[in-house]
């Protein structure tokens, strides 16, 4: 009898333990296949022509190197990378202080006004990425709109220099970037059950005991998530630096940018783009895990 | 005996909501006092209001004879177990229990020794080192308690402490908190909507409705003399009999089934009848009420004389039994 039973019921059992998966499966086709063609396949296209050589008048000779790679830690390339590590950095740092402030504004104030805080918070966002970076220039320019109110109240010296500087620079950054801190900082915030600041106050904590011991550990991850974010996008990026920068300012990205369309060096545009892929992967891989980690904590500390 | 806390014409309001209403109450030292009331009656307002989270609009809160209702709550000798524990999820039960005397900046050997000992009476000390989502109900339960108990307050809150677990560990735990209490020899107030429950744990009850206090006694007082007739309802289970305008209180244990000697006698039929282990419960239709009153006859009392759904029955009671309510 069970050696009758047994055939019927085991494929049975194997059908539905898979079908959500298939569903699941089908379901992530299309953005699986979007990110292996323009992903993937480009990020090997590009991988694989770091190994390559440049060719005497711009073009790729097919022979192997490691020269590419080698080139990166002469002291004029790391020098540039050592830059956009600070410049991106010091934006990072700023933007996640300013961030978080705002965020824990933002979640303290009464729930029905929220929504309407965050929505400004990440208005500037909804517009175009040139614009607002070209918004700086008319600011910090010479004659800008900074210097003519300085005129305006009294000031007669010397315009100061503010644009192309390495203070434009970051300043850009963060202003860029605000909106994706204040919220992933806001989230954590927002799911903080106000009971457990509570329970600190009652058993002896002073207000700012009770921030760097209970609040601030339990919303590290959404730091930590907004500051990669920033970090990531900073160092790579080669718009801000290019605009408000004035080109006195090297960064990865324009690095890079300068490899591909005026140098023509491609196989060692290539080798740096793939390192700075790496750090972004690295730093990306090393959230992840630790918000994985805080994940069964939050679950806990958070309200229904 | 001198009051340890006495709370004096305090008022809370929220908009338009009085939630506490020139409430006033005196609780004396080693107390186990229980605050009773249903959904929304100002139990947990009045309790942030001794912690500190909230600050009376009117009245004053004395401790000690101390007026601390402006005190914040961190500097008060009062401690408060929340209706959700509201452990600190990133850290383990020992840093939980410890956290609160690590405030106070006591000596290390001193923070370790206060925390050994309390996790011993709350036989929490083999899980020291688990984070509060390795726990149970009732062992989280547990550490929110220790975690308080630890800090030997003045006078301990607790906002229905055994809100979230079930029936029989309930019973085992309200039977545990009094043991700790005596052991610790700590104040405390409890928040509770279960009636029972306060009459099991407190030595004196007070109920609460709307935010103003109802009556204040010991639980034999507040079961057998209820102040009117809202308390009579909300402690225990009470039959009402209007007549003349006024309105006849009488608890089912009261009544008996063909008595030899009652002052005052009724014939009934059995509408209903349910069985309960220790007792018999029977609900009998008279002229008296248009509800059918409830009887409550021992096991013993039952198999003496048995009856069954549809029998006539007379019922009986002696008048000394019975409350009057003019209302
Ligand atoms: N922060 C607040 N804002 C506005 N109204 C409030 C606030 N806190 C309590 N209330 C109101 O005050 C009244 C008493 O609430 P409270 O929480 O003290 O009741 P409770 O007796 O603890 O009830 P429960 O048994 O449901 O916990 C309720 O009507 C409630 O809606
Ligand atoms: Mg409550």
């Amino acid at each position: 009898m069970r050696g009758h039973l047994a055939p019927h019921r085991f494929p049975e059992k194997t059908r539905r333990v898979q079908s959500p998966n298939t569903r699941s499966t089908l379901l992530m086709a299309p953005a699986l296949m979007w990110l292996t063609a323009l992903m993937v396949v480009p990020c090997g296209l590009i991988l694989a022509l770091g190994f390559f050589r440049r060719g005497l008048y711009g073009g790729i000779e097919y022979t192997f190197t490691l020269e590419n790679f080698a080139l990166i830690v002469d002291p004029l390339y790391a020098g540039i990378f050592l830059t956009s590590a600070r410049i991106a950095g010091l934006a990072t740092l700023i933007a996640v202080v300013i961030g978080y402030a705002a965020a824990y504004a933002i979640a303290a104030a009464p729930r029905h006004r929220q929504p309407l805080l965050l929505f400004l918070a990440v208005l500037p966002f909804w517009s175009n990425y040139l614009i607002r970076t070209y918004a700086w220039i008319v600011l910090l320019n010479r004659e800008g709109l900074i210097t003519q109110g300085l005129r305006m109240l009294g000031y007669e010296g010397e315009p100061p220099s503010m644009l192309y500087t390495e203070g434009a620079v970051i300043t850009g950054l963060v202003y860029n970037y605000l909106p994706f801190v204040i919220l992933a900082c806001y989230a954590p915030l927002a799911r903080l059950n106000p009971e457990l600041a509570e329970a600190s106050r009652d058993l002896g904590a002073s207000a700012f005991t009770t921030f760097r011991r209970v609040i601030l550990p339990m919303t590290v991850p959404g730091i930590a998530a907004g500051a990669v974010f920033v970090f990531v996008l900073s160092i790579g990026n080669f718009i801000t630096p290019a605009l408000l920068g004035g080109g006195r300012f090297q960064m990865m990205g324009n690095l890079i940018y300068a490899q591909f369309l005026t140098a023509n060096d491609w196989p060692f545009g290539a080798a740096i783009s793939m390192v700075l892929i790496a750090i972004m992967m690295g730093l990306l891989t090393i959230q992840a895990i630790a918000a994985e980690k805080g994940a069964g904590e939050r679950r806990e500390g958070t309200d229904g | 005996m001198t009051a340890l806390l006495s709370i004096d014409g305090v008022t809370r309001r929220f908009g338009a909501v009085t939630a506490v209403d020139r409430l006033s109450l005196e609780i004396v030292e080693n107390e186990f006092f229980a605050l009773l009331g249903a959904s929304g009656s100002g139990k947990t307002t009045l309790l942030r209001m001794l912690a500190g989270f909230e600050t009376p609009d009117a009245g004053a809160i004395r401790l000690d004879g101390a007026d601390i209702s402006r005190m914040p709550p961190n500097r008060r000798p009062v401690n408060l177990m929340f209706q959700s524990y509201a452990l600190f999820p990133h850290m383990t039960v020992e840093g939980n229990i410890a956290y609160g005397l690590e405030m106070e900046h006591l000596p290390r050997s001193e923070i370790g020794a206060r925390v050994g000992e309390i996790m011993e009476i709350t036989e929490l000390s083999p899980m020291a080192k688990r984070k509060p989502d390795q726990l149970s109900g009732g062992q989280r339960q547990r550490v929110a308690l220790a975690r308080a108990l630890v800090k030997r307050p003045r006078l301990l809150l607790l906002d229905e402490p055994l809100g979230a677990l079930d029936k029989k560990l309930r019973a085992a735990m309200q039977l545990e908190l009094k043991r700790l209490q005596h052991e610790v020899g700590i104040t405390f107030i409890v928040v509770t909507h279960d009636q029972e429950e306060a009459l099991v744990m407190a030595d004196r009850v007070a109920i609460l409705k709307d935010g103003r206090l109802l009556q204040c006694g010991t639980p034999h007082e507040v079961y057998e003399h209820p102040a009117n007739r809202f308390a009579a309802d909300f402690i225990g289970v009470m039959n009402f009999i209007e007549e003349g305008g006024r309105t006849l209180a009488i608890r089912p244990e009261r009544i008996h089934l063909f008595p030899d000697r009652a002052d005052r006698t009724v014939e009934g039929r059995v509408t209903a009848r349910a069985y309960h282990g220790l007792d018999l419960q029977l609900h009998v239709a008279t002229p008296l009420s248009p509800k059918p009153l409830l009887v409550r006859l021992t096991a013993n009392a039952a198999d003496r004389r048995p009856v069954a759904e549809g029998d006539t029955v007379t019922l009986g009671w002696n008048e000394a039994d019975t409350r009057q309510f003019n209302d």
